[in-house]
């Protein structure tokens, strides 16, 4: 191979530099998201359950805001009625974020833990967190 | 093995397309989240075929109820208050007759006509030439209720919609407007906008899907000034007032077909 | 053939790294744009889009202009071109780029850009207009890099490649009657509600972007051992010549529909930007620059002298693309947003990051037709 030795080097940087977001954190202490769900409404709520299950959510929750959005939005259809045949008003400020007022010890657990930065928040209000 | 550059290339190239491009292909396959799962529309929102509105400024009586109209709206919709005309946001303001009809004015018009501010809001068209131009559905007429909507989630920010508006209704957002709306007033039932997005009057369909009033029809409900309601139900308020007195609309030659129309003159304060 | 562009004298170097230079400054102020917001520029409600748009419009134009080398030359056979069709071919790909830099650093949310493949709109006129200059861009790098490959190889080109040319020759006036109805299908705007808005900008687009190629042309031969031939220069300059005369003809019949009409509506674009209008007049100094520099590049072009004299041509040339860039860059976003959909008047002016932003997205375009001119001219220097 002519200028074998430039190639390879070269190689070994890119792979490297490509491979760089696997390896960061490697070793660093990260604890395991653990998201509240103790906030002040759903201490109140007689049955404790979510639009859909937590199986469900944790893997589908944005899939099913963005089918919300479509829903509400472009089809006029503001109620969800869930798997289990329960109606739920459409909304992710007045119906998810309700329930789940806690930002920072809910959303911000996973999100921060998976590093994604949804974009929600630049225009859905969060609510206010009081101290608990 | 020998295998020229221009061989490897070709063979990554298409390597990584067809990965590329299967990796969409399944994505978009996978299909419908839950079978079981259904949406319906809320018992108790205000339904009708085509909303439009109607606007008789005669019954308004002084500055106060143009000020009560334009502020329920700003306030319900977290409307930015950007304090230049450069950069501002409205979904609902006031102008001039000349401004409101430009061409339509002459020499020894009725004063009272020719002075009294007019209020303008967007008219959702039957025919609104910002849909036909949006490049990403982001603005659409929604086929169950007529009303233009704004999707600000797609919206691209191309603003080729405000260009095709013959009725200058649309705004920008040129900032970040959370800075400019007020901490204590803020409506948490109604997000605000992002940065880089076009928005405008939407004919308040949050409230109408709540059963309520638009904001600034309720505001100046006292004056009967603005009415809302179904142009395709003979009974509605809309279409009695369009019955008895004459409206115009703004640029009709233009063939947009708006829905909010204008009474000139005749009223009690006009 | 790309290793080409990256030998090349001390001039060829300062050039690229000045670009380079330029092209980081406008990065710059693109990332303060990005955070600060589209405010930053001149743009306002009334007055919503201007320098990045018009620049956009402008550059199709030229991006466009390739067929007026490749359809003399293969639908003619006209040999004089033979040499410089790649000239073309290559000054598209770098107008067209730039075209597509200038709509994304115009986007509010440009990390949504894709939400126009994703979400389609046929209605649109601008999902075309995105549709056919990704096409013309891809037809073009096609055909000038097998072309000149080919070349390279001293061999014919492979015969498949025809019935993409014939296709760029099609779609190049295609891009450019697309981009027209962004503007000629608005009902609301008077000064571009006009049948002949298609027209006037073919005609503009086949006067600017030749009178490019000629100035491109005198570059080479001065920097290079590459000449791109005498007749080939006097033949652009007759294209030239014919289109603009089109061009400010086509003008003359917009003002003469505006003002003897009598209907307020179409004259007041004019008048704001030709005399101003109520008290503004911003643009009055530069519009009517441009129509200055366009009846000297005409006295200079219709002249057979002057023509055939290249130093003259080379300044009709610059004053025929200057004049164009002011009229279509900048004057017809304008005069369509002003006076506004109210009948009022809202003055538009590019503020410093605006400009600086404009200047990076040249400077890409000039490096990237610097890049393809020198891998196109070393090819032929190294087969002469």
């Amino acid at each position: 191979m002519q200028d074998g030795g430039k190639i390879i080097v070269g190689l070994l940087i890119f792979v490297g530099l490509a491979t760089l977001p696997f390896y960061y954190n490697l070793g660093a202490p990260m604890a395991k998201p653990d998201p509240k769900i103790d906030t002040p409404v759903i201490k109140e709520l007689a049955e404790k359950k979510c639009v859909e299950t937590k199986a469900f959510m944790r893997g589908g929750h944005m899939k099913l805001l963005n089918d919300w959005r479509d829903s509400a939005l472009r089809n006029d259809l503001w109620v969800y009625v869930n798997a289990e045949g329960k109606s739920h008003a459409i909304g992710l400020q007045r119906t998810c974020m309700n329930c789940h007022s806690n930002k920072k010890k809910f959303c911000d657990e996973c999100h921060n833990y998976m590093a994604v930065k949804p974009y929600c928040w630049n225009c859905h209000i969060e609510p206010k967190e009081k101290e608990i | 093995m020998s295998i020229s550059r221009r061989e490897f290339l070709k063979i990554a190239g298409i390597t990584t397309a067809l990965g590329l491009g299967g990796a969409t292909a399944l994505d978009r396959l996978r299909g419908k989240l839950l079978e079981a799962a259904e949406y319906k529309r809320p018992e108790d929102a205000l339904k009708a075929k085509h909303w439009a509105m109607v606007v008789d400024v005669g019954l308004l009586r002084s500055g106060e109820d143009y000020k009560r109209a334009i502020d329920a709206c700003h306030r319900a919709h977290n409307v930015p208050n950007i304090g230049n005309p450069k950069d501002e946001v409205k979904w609902i303001w006031t102008d001039t007759y000349e401004h409101t009809f430009p061409g339509t004015g002459y020499k020894h018009m009725t004063e009272a006509v020719e002075e009294k501010p007019f209020l303008l809001l967007c008219n959702h068209c039957e025919n609104p030439p910002c849909v036909k131009v949006c490049p990403t559905k982001a603005t659409f007429k929604r086929k169950s209720d007529g009303i233009v909507m704004m999707d600000f989630h797609r919206c691209i920010g191309c603003r080729y919609c405000m260009a095709a508006c013959p009725f200058g209704a649309r705004s920008f957002n040129w900032r970040d407007p959370r800075p400019f709306i007020k901490e204590e007033t803020i409506n948490k039932e109604f997000p605000t906008r992002a940065i880089g997005v076009v928005e405008k009057c939407n004919f308040c369909e949050e409230r109408l899907a709540k059963g309520l009033m638009p904001a600034c029809v309720e505001a100046v409900k006292d004056t009967g000034a603005l009415l809302f309601g179904d142009l395709e139900d003979p009974e509605s308020p809309v279409r009695e007032v369009l019955r008895s007195k004459f409206t115009i609309r703004r640029k009709p030659e233009l063939g947009t077909q708006p829905s909010v129309y204008y009474v000139i003159g005749g009223s009690e304060n006009a | 053939m790309l290793e080409k562009a990256l030998t090349g004298s001390k001039r060829y170097w300062i050039w690229v790294f000045f670009l380079l230079a330029v092209m980081g400054a406008g990065t710059l102020a693109y990332l303060r744009q990005m955070s600060v917001g589209l405010g930053i520029t001149g743009l306002s409600r009334d007055v919503s889009w201007g320098l990045y748009i018009g620049q956009f419009t402008f550059l199709v134009g030229v991006a466009a202009s390739a067929v007026m080398l490749v359809l003399p030359y293969y639908l003619h056979n006209f040999k004089e071109f033979a040499k410089i069709t790649i000239l073309g071919e290559f000054l598209a790909v770098a107008s067209v780029v730039m075209c597509l830099l200038f709509i994304f650093v115009d986007l509010g949310q440009p990390m949504r850009i894709m939400n126009v493949i994703l979400h389609p709109a046929p209605n649109s006129v601008m999902f075309w207009d995105a549709m056919v200059l990704n096409g013309y861009l891809f037809l073009n790098i096609l055909v000038g890099w097998t072309v000149l490959g080919a070349e390279r190889k001293d061999v014919p080109p492979p015969k498949w490649i025809k019935p993409f040319i014939y296709l760029s020759i099609a779609w190049a006036p295609s891009i450019h009657t697309v981009t027209a109805f962004l503007y000629s299908g608005l009902p609301g705007r008077h000064y571009w509600l006009t049948a002949i808005m298609a027209a006037r900008f073919l005609a503009s687009a086949f006067s600017g972007g030749p009178s490019l190629l000629i100035i491109l042309a005198l570059i080479v031969r001065k920097y290079t051992s590459f000449d791109p031939g005498k007749q080939a220069i006097q033949t652009l300059g007759k294209i030239v010549t014919y289109f603009m005369l089109t061009n400010v003809f086509f003008l003359g019949l917009e003002a003469f529909t505006a003002f003897y009409s009598g209907i307020p509506g179409h004259a007041h674009p004019f008048l704001y930007l030709f005399t101003g209008l109520e008290g503004h007049t911003k643009l009055v100094p530069i519009m009517w620059m441009s129509i200055i520099l366009a009846l000297v590049a005409l006295v200079l072009l219709v002249n057979p002298a002057t023509r055939k004299n290249e130093r003259t041509l080379a300044v009709a040339a610059a004053a025929t693309f200057l004049s164009l860039w002011i009229d279509k860059g900048f004057g017809l976003i304008i005069g369509g947003f002003v006076p506004n959909m109210f009948e009022s008047v809202t003055d538009y002016w590019p503020t410093a990051p605006e400009t600086l932003i404009t200047l990076g997205v040249w400077a890409t375009g000039l490096l990237i037709l610097t890049v393809l001119y020198k891998v196109a001219v070393t090819v032929k220097e190294e087969m002469a």
